[in-house]
This record gives structure tokens, sequence and C-alpha cells, in this order.
């Protein structure tokens, strides 16, 4: 058996090399087969084969002749030195910028859907990810060993938009949202974010001084809120520390012991017999509504639906919170325990801080302390509290006296959406993809280890790929690109007006609604033009009693109780200093026309220009909600500002949403005229 | 006796190792306790999210019996196009008789067809389509203009926070979901109406223009947001083809 099998190999042997003109064929042959291998391997590559599959679509098109122009053989490739870009996807995403592939549903044939940049100018990479120069599906999409970063998720490409884009867009909510939150859930207390222009993010939200607040609430309420203090306040953003009891009681201990007192910030309780007696019970409720605390502050109803403003805090149990004698101080005038917060000092008289006191009281939960059983603390609890407070580093948000803020608590994000891998610990089953390794941190970052520092947070699902989104922004390229390409966001401005006028809008918290200069909330108008806009009497008498404008809106501007030389103050620097520079107050006269001019203008208003869907003027005919209610515009508005208005509104008052209609200066003077007429009558006054 | 044994252990060895070969059973085999008839959308359809995003609301699918009672038990699995991601995929109704998933729409913009899908005591199938819209970027500009401009007035609905007008106006504008009407309209003439304001199409004169204030790639945004919600579904006139 085995020498009939050497006999048959060398019998083989013998066939092919046996003769010296056989070996010379044979060899030669294998060296042709060897040497046909790489344009054998060239020829049956993966982006040919897509190439080929492009050509028979396109084939059966109406289109054909033009998209086979259009269409270049071989690897093509996207060269942009300037920002290190080298993309060869085109190779096989052929059909890229075909406007006609749009209805194409099969990849990688699909046009690429429109946005405001095209492949020629950034490339692909640079908001896609994955590898650029790569030919082979794997290697473009996924990560390997020699490239890390695969394709981005679709829902995090927003992320892209942000290494360049500072400002908010309108097409990227979703990054808008992550940033926002960035600072609204003070992410940036302890882990320190900073841009590529330099500056950093800085926290939006503002969490309170803990030096005095024994004042302010009870040991039981800070153990309840330490625990859990979504079960206080679904809106709160406090997160929770998943804090031992013991180490719960230990905090509030210290805390409560490490509270000094500031005079004054509490008041007595108890009312004279005479206010008891007074007190309605729908009086409390009547002057929160008119008050429009509404708009700052929310409440959870019945149904679990939260309601209101989310300025201030979540009021749906400030009743197990606050102290009353603290809360009636509070309310008398918040600026004496918080000299910085964004709630305005309404002029309250005692009654009303009484009835207020008395319905916010009310806001209870009786559920929520009724288990807190806290014995009197030890010099040992408060001890181990305040090393748990540094350790936890409370004092990267709140200040706390004695314990100093500390630095860099966390880790830097600057540059996180580019954190090489082999820096990540990864957990078990996890994809190992660093937009997988954010959100689960986000998520919950205590399933990284138990005796990891950073707090479990309350997010949504949205609010985790938000921001997710946003942190992926903060990438290596972001920081490295040409500043030439990079848009900046608006300036911020900490505008101060001065003088007593000054003092009185801090007092009132003006900015924690209307931006004047750049400086301030969004809620209520903008008030930078606000002198030119209005008239000096209208604006002295909506200080002192602000009526509705906007009779659809819910939240409005409260009523503070100005005395009449505060309003007087207020208006004469509003009037004076708020002033436009585009046009002169009295560049329009503000009566004397004829009633021609008028009724042309009434015309304009309800036939060509249809005012009326939007404004009212006669409260019987019209009922248009969107605009402001025009019965008294001609008592309320200048002139000038009016015609400025009706020719150019985003000028006036960038954003707003009334229409720019392109008007004739004839047509724009004779809605004036009209406009002007509208003084309001007496009747509807009274009734006010 | 030796000889006996050996195939047999051989045998079980092999049909041990094919049984652990097989690739374990996915894990939506969940056994299902009871069966129904019918299958209805309780919530969760129709909805508009970001391409790749979670929508904001689960997809809630109820069980019935032939007499319409509400089934627990009863196994329903969802499916969808390439993309489209479900969490749970798969799962049992519960005493409601009712299964909820939250859904993650794919990456290109447009509307995803769903299938939620159960069996019947006879192992029929019975299926049930839900459609959801993802937009895209441009979709998702048009989206945030009508909330800023539009919907004030083309929203019936009122909210808390913002109480629509349209009740307060003569004529009253559509819907934008209101394809019946705005399918018939071109790209052209819509371009017009919101450029121009509703005399350039010889409609009311309560629409005003918004050529001035937006700009083209902005009105085309819009109008792609339009086409996309709208219901029944927009087809493009676009291109014609022969086929050859």
């Amino acid at each position: 058996m085995q020498s009939s099998k050497n006999n048959a190999l060398s019998s083989l042997w013998e066939m092919l090399f046996g003769h010296p003109v056989r070996a010379f064929g044979v060899v030669s042959l294998l060296l042709l087969i060897s040497l046909a291998i790489a344009p054998a391997k060239n020829y049956f590559s993966e982006w040919r084969h897509y190439q080929k599959r492009y050509l028979t679509l396109i084939r059966s098109r109406g289109d054909a002749i033009t998209l086979q122009r259009h269409f270049h053989d071989g690897i093509q490739q996207i060269w942009l030195p300037g920002i290190g870009v080298v993309d060869r996807c085109t190779t096989c995403h052929a059909g890229l910028k075909e406007a006609s592939l749009a209805d194409v549903a099969t990849q990688p044939f699909r046009r690429h859907p429109e946005i405001p940049h095209t492949s020629d100018q950034f490339g692909c990479v640079m908001c896609h990810a994955g590898q650029g120069p790569a030919t082979t599906v794997e290697e473009a999409h996924r990560s390997t060993l020699a490239w890390e970063q695969p394709l981005l998720p679709a829902k995090y490409v927003q992320s892209s938009c942000g290494q360049c884009h500072r400002a908010p867009l309108t097409g990227t909510p979703q990054l808008n949202l992550g940033r926002n939150l960035l600072g609204r859930y003070g992410c940036v207390h302890c882990h320190t974010i900073k841009l590529p222009d330099g500056t950093a993010i800085n926290p939006t939200d503002d969490p309170p001084s803990l030096s005095h607040i024994a004042d302010k609430s009870t040991r039981e309420w800070i153990y309840a809120w330490l625990k859990d203090p979504q079960s206080y306040a679904v809106t709160a953003t406090m997160p929770n520390f998943k804090l031992s009891d013991s180490d719960a009681r230990d905090i509030s201990a210290f805390l409560i012991a490490n509270s000094t007192s500031i005079p004054g910030d509490t008041a007595p309780v108890s009312p004279s017999g005479k206010d008891q007696k007074a007190i309605d019970p729908t009086a409390g409720a009547s002057l929160y509504g008119e008050s429009f605390c509404a708009s700052c502050h929310a409440v959870q109803n019945a149904a679990g639906n939260v309601v209101g403003g989310d300025v201030g805090p979540e009021l749906t149990r400030v009743g197990n919170k606050v102290k009353p004698e603290w809360l009636r101080a509070w309310l008398k005038n918040p600026r004496v325990y918080d000299a910085e917060t964004a709630m305005p000092h309404y002029r309250f008289t005692d009654q009303q801080v009484f009835l207020l006191t008395a319905f916010l009281g009310n806001k209870a939960d009786s559920d929520l302390l009724a288990n807190v059983r806290l014995d009197a603390s030890t010099p040992e609890q408060i001890t181990h509290g305040k090393l748990l407070v540094t350790q936890c580093g409370c004092a990267s948000c709140h200040e706390i006296s004695g314990i100093k803020k500390p630095d860099n608590f966390a880790p830097e994000l600057t540059r996180i959406g580019s954190k090489p891998l082999t820096q990540i610990i990864f957990l078990p089953g996890m994809a190992h993809t660093v937009p997988d390794y954010i959100s689960a941190k986000i998520r919950q970052p205590r399933s990284f280890g138990a005796t990891l520092k950073m707090p479990q947070y309350t997010f949504t699902t949205a609010q985790v790929d938000a921001l997710t989104t946003a942190l992926l922004s903060l990438t290596d390229r972001a920081h490295d690109l040409p500043r030439a390409l990079t848009v900046p966001a608006p300036p911020s401005y900490n505008y101060q007006p001065a003088g007593r006028a000054g003092q009185l809008m801090a007092d009132l918290a003006c900015f924690s609604c209307h931006a004047i200069n750049g400086r301030g909330g969004d809620m209520a108008p903008d008030l930078t033009w606000e002198g030119s806009s209005v008239q000096r009497q209208w604006l002295l008498a909506f200080l002192k009693n602000p009526n509705t404008l906007r009779p659809a809106l819910i939240r409005r501007m409260p009523r503070f109780n100005l005395s009449d030389s505060d309003a007087a103050e207020l208006t004469d620097y509003i009037m004076t200093v708020y002033q436009t520079p585009a046009f002169d107050r009295d560049s329009m006269p503000s009566g004397g026309y004829t009633p021609a001019q008028v009724e042309q203008g009434r015309q304009l208003f309800y036939s060509k220009y249809a005012c009326q869907s939007c404004h009212i003027i006669d409260t019987k005919v019209d009922k248009g909600y969107i605009g402001p209610t025009l019965t008294q515009v001609g008592s309320r508005l200048n002139a000038g500002w009016i015609y400025h208005w009706l020719k150019e509104p985003q000028t006036m008052r960038p954003g707003t949403i009334e229409p720019n209609r392109n008007m004739s200066d004839e047509d724009a003077r004779a809605l004036t005229v009209f406009l002007m007429t509208l003084k309001g009558s007496g009747k509807l006054e009274a009734k006010r | 006796m030796n000889r006996y044994w050996f195939p047999l252990i051989a045998v079980s060895f092999i049909l041990l190792a094919a049984g652990c070969a097989r690739k374990p059973a996915p894990a939506s085999a969940a056994k299902p306790t009871a069966f129904g008839a019918a299958l209805v959308e309780s919530s969760g359809g129709k909805q508009i999210g970001a391409t790749g995003m979670v929508l904001a609301q689960p997809l809630v699918v109820q069980v019935n019996d032939e007499q319409g009672t509400a089934v627990t038990g009863a196994l329903v699995e969802f499916s969808g196009p390439a993309g489209v991601g479900f969490d749970p995929p798969s799962g049992l109704t519960d005493s409601s008789g009712q299964f909820s998933t939250n859904v993650a729409v794919g990456g290109i913009a447009g509307r995803y067809q769903l299938t939620a899908h159960t069996s019947t005591k006879t192992q029929k199938s019975v299926e049930l389509h839900i459609e959801e819209i993802a937009l895209g970027y441009q979709q998702q500009v048009g989206f945030q203009l009508d909330d800023k401009y539009c919907a004030r007035c083309h929203n019936p609905e009122s909210t808390a926070e913002r109480v629509s007008n349209y009740d307060n106006l003569e004529v009253k504008p559509h819907a934008f979901t209101e394809g019946d009407t705005l399918n018939k309209m071109t790209d052209a003439e819509l371009n017009a109406i919101i450029g121009h304001g509703g005399p350039a199409l010889n409609k009311s004169a309560l629409m005003p223009p918004y050529g001035y204030t937006l700009s083209k790639t902005e009105i085309e945004a819009l109008i792609s947001y339009i086409r996309l919600i709208s219901d029944p579904p927009y087809h493009s006139a676009g291109m014609v083809y022969a086929q050859k």
C-alpha cells in the first residue's frame, strides 16, 4: 500500500517535471496564475460589485444618460487637506448627489437627504464618522483594530453639527436640548467642559446655598430629600446619591448644625386675630393666580401632570419643605435670604403674605415625612456628615459655609467625544463604542461600579440621547478645526442697568423673564427698545397695574404693587435709555389726521392685510387671538414705532412671528394713522 | 456487553453535541398562555419623531377575543423595516390585554410601516399595521417653523400653553395632515400660498404672506415637512420613468 502511494506521487512528479520542457511549461503556468491573483482580487473587490449594481440600477431609469454621465468608474475620493478629509465613501455611494435617486430605497445608492452642506465642502466622515479612506464596507462602517470610530448612529448625528456650530440651530433640536441640559442639570458644576473658543459651558441652574438651611427647612425634610429628591418633586433636578439611611441622617445632622441664621429671614407666624377671621380659603388660591406665580413655579395636579413654568422650583409639596416663618419672610422680601434669587420682590401686604403662606403651607403630602424619625444628632454624626458632604462633592453645586468648592471634582469632558476606547472600561455585553458608553454612563452611572461618585439622575430616554449628542460633539476635531470654520455662539452680555432704576430692576428680577441688551430670559418680550415703542402714560399705568395685552397667554406680567415713585422712576429710565437708533420717536405725529386717511387705513387693516386674523381692534367683531389686542394701541404705542414695525417687524424685534408684509411706505403710513386712532373706549377701561 | 453500549454512548454524544451547537432560542420565546382573535391599536400610532430616535410615546396594542374582550397572556410580536428597533420586540399582554413597546424609527426620513403580530388558538396569524413618521433634517426644520409660525392657526388643537386661533377664523385653515386637500396642490402652489399669502391662489386673505419673513430654503423645508406628515400619504408626481 505504502509503495503504491509512493509510486503514484513519483509518476505525478515525472509527468509534470520529468522533461525540462514540461517543467518549464508548468512553472510558467504557476507564475502566470500567481501574477493574476492581484488583478483578480482587484476585479472582484467589493466596491466594483457595488458600482456594477449601481450601473444596473440607473440603466432602467428615465434619466439613465444623465446619471451615466455623472458616474465615474474606479475609486472616488473627496480630498480636503485643509480639514484632514480623505473620504472614499462616494466610490460605493455613487448616487449621493443625484436628485432623481431620492426614491431609491436600497442603500448604498440613495440620494443624500437635503442638508445645508454638500459633501464637496466637508466630505462624509466629518458628520457620519467611520473610516473615510477604507474601501470595504466592514472597514469603513465598523470599528476595526486599526480604526476605533465606527459610523455614528443616526440618532446622534446632530452631534456632528455641534463640532462647528456653537449657537443653537433650528434643525438640531436634540443638540440644543442636550446643551441646555448640561447647564440646567448642573453637569458642568462637577465636570469642566471647555469649548474650543476657550470659554466654558456655565451652569444655568441655581442650586440654593445651604449655609442658612436651618432657617428654611427641617432636618426631616432634608433627610427625605437626600434619600429621594424626586419623591418630593418630580421635576427636581437634584440627582439621587443613593445614600444609606445612616448617611442621609448624618448629612442632615451636619447641614443643620452647620447652618447659621440670617437676621430677618424668618417672620413670626401667628397672625393677629383680625387676620384669621378675615381669611377666606379661596383668597390664597386667587392671589396665587393673580400674581402669576404659575408663570415660574409648577404644581403637579391630581392627574399627575406638572403644570406651570420651570424658572422656580416646583411647589407641589412645598408645605413639607419650608417653615412657615421662613416662607412669610421670603414672600415679604426674598432678597433678605438670597440676594441673587430669580424671584421678584413683590410688594405684598402683610395680609397677602399671610394668605399666600397659608395657601402654600397646605400644599403638602402627609405621607412624605410620615416615616422619618430622627433622634437628636450626635457630634460623631455631625463629623461623619461633614466627611460625607466633602466626599459626595455637595459643595460643587451648593454653597456650604466652611466647605470649599472642590476644583475639578469629576473628570473633564472637554474632549469626551474622542475618548480613546482603551481608556474606557466597558460593561460586559455592551457595544464598545463611545456613544454607547456615554449613554450608559448617564443612564446608570453606578452600574459601572457601586463606589462611583456620580449620582443617579432621572432622565427620560430623549434627555439621555440629547445629552449624549451634546457630549459627542466635544471631539478632538471640534478643537482642531480651522477657526474660520466654526460658527461662534452669540456673545453673552452681563448688562447691568444703572442707578436707582437698576436697583429696582434687580429687586423686581425683570431679567428673569425679559431680556435687555442681550441679557435675560425669553418668557416675556425683549425690552431693549421699549422706550421707543410705548407711550409714557401707558407704561406708567401698566407698571402699576399690568392689564392683559395677549388674552390667550397663560404667562403674564404680574402686579408688583409698585409705589408711585418707584413706577415713575422705572418708567422714566425705560423711556430715556431703551431707545432705538433706528428712528426718531417724534418722526410721526400721533394725531391730526383726516378722516379719509383713517378710513384708508381701516380698509387696509380689514381687507388687504387682513390683520384681524391675529389682532382684535373691535371686541364685538374681531376674534384674532395671536397678536396683542389692539383696541387701545393708539394710547399704548408710539406712531413712529408702529410705522417701522409694520415695515420691518424682524428688525425691530428679532424673532417675532409678525410676518413682514413688504408694505409700501404709503400703506404703512395709512395703517399707522388708523391704528393711532384706536384709543380704547372709556367703557372698556371701566370694565377692566 | 461493551459492544452494545458503545454505539449508544456515541449516538447520545452526537445528540448532545448537536443540542449544544444550536443557537439559543431568541428571548421572545415567552410561551403564550392565551390566544386572541383580533389586534387593535390602543395608542402610539402615527407619531412624528426624528430619524433614529425613540418615539415620545410607547406603542400600545391590545389583543381581543371574538367577543371583543381583552385577552391576557397573548403573545405579541413586532416587526418593521430595517433600522427600526423595538424595546421589547415581543411579549405577553398584561391584565388589561395590552402590550407596550418603545419604537425607535430608522435613520432615513420617511414613513415606517410597522407590523404587530399575534396568533389565534388555531395558529392563524393576526396582523396589525401601524405607521410612524421619521423627520429628517429638512423636515425637522419644517416642523420647527410650523410650530413657530403656522400651528397657531393651522392646528385646531389647543394646549395649555397655546390657545389655537383656528376657531376664531372665518375661513378655516387646513390642518397640515389633511392630505385630501393638500395632496392636490403642487409644490409650486404651496410655495405661492406660503410666500405670497392666500390671495395668490384666490384663497382667503386671512393667510398672510411669509415670503419676506422666511427664506426660500425655509419654505422648501416647510413643504417637505407638510408632504411627509400628510394623511393619506403624498406621492410626488415627480419624474415619470419609462419601464424598459
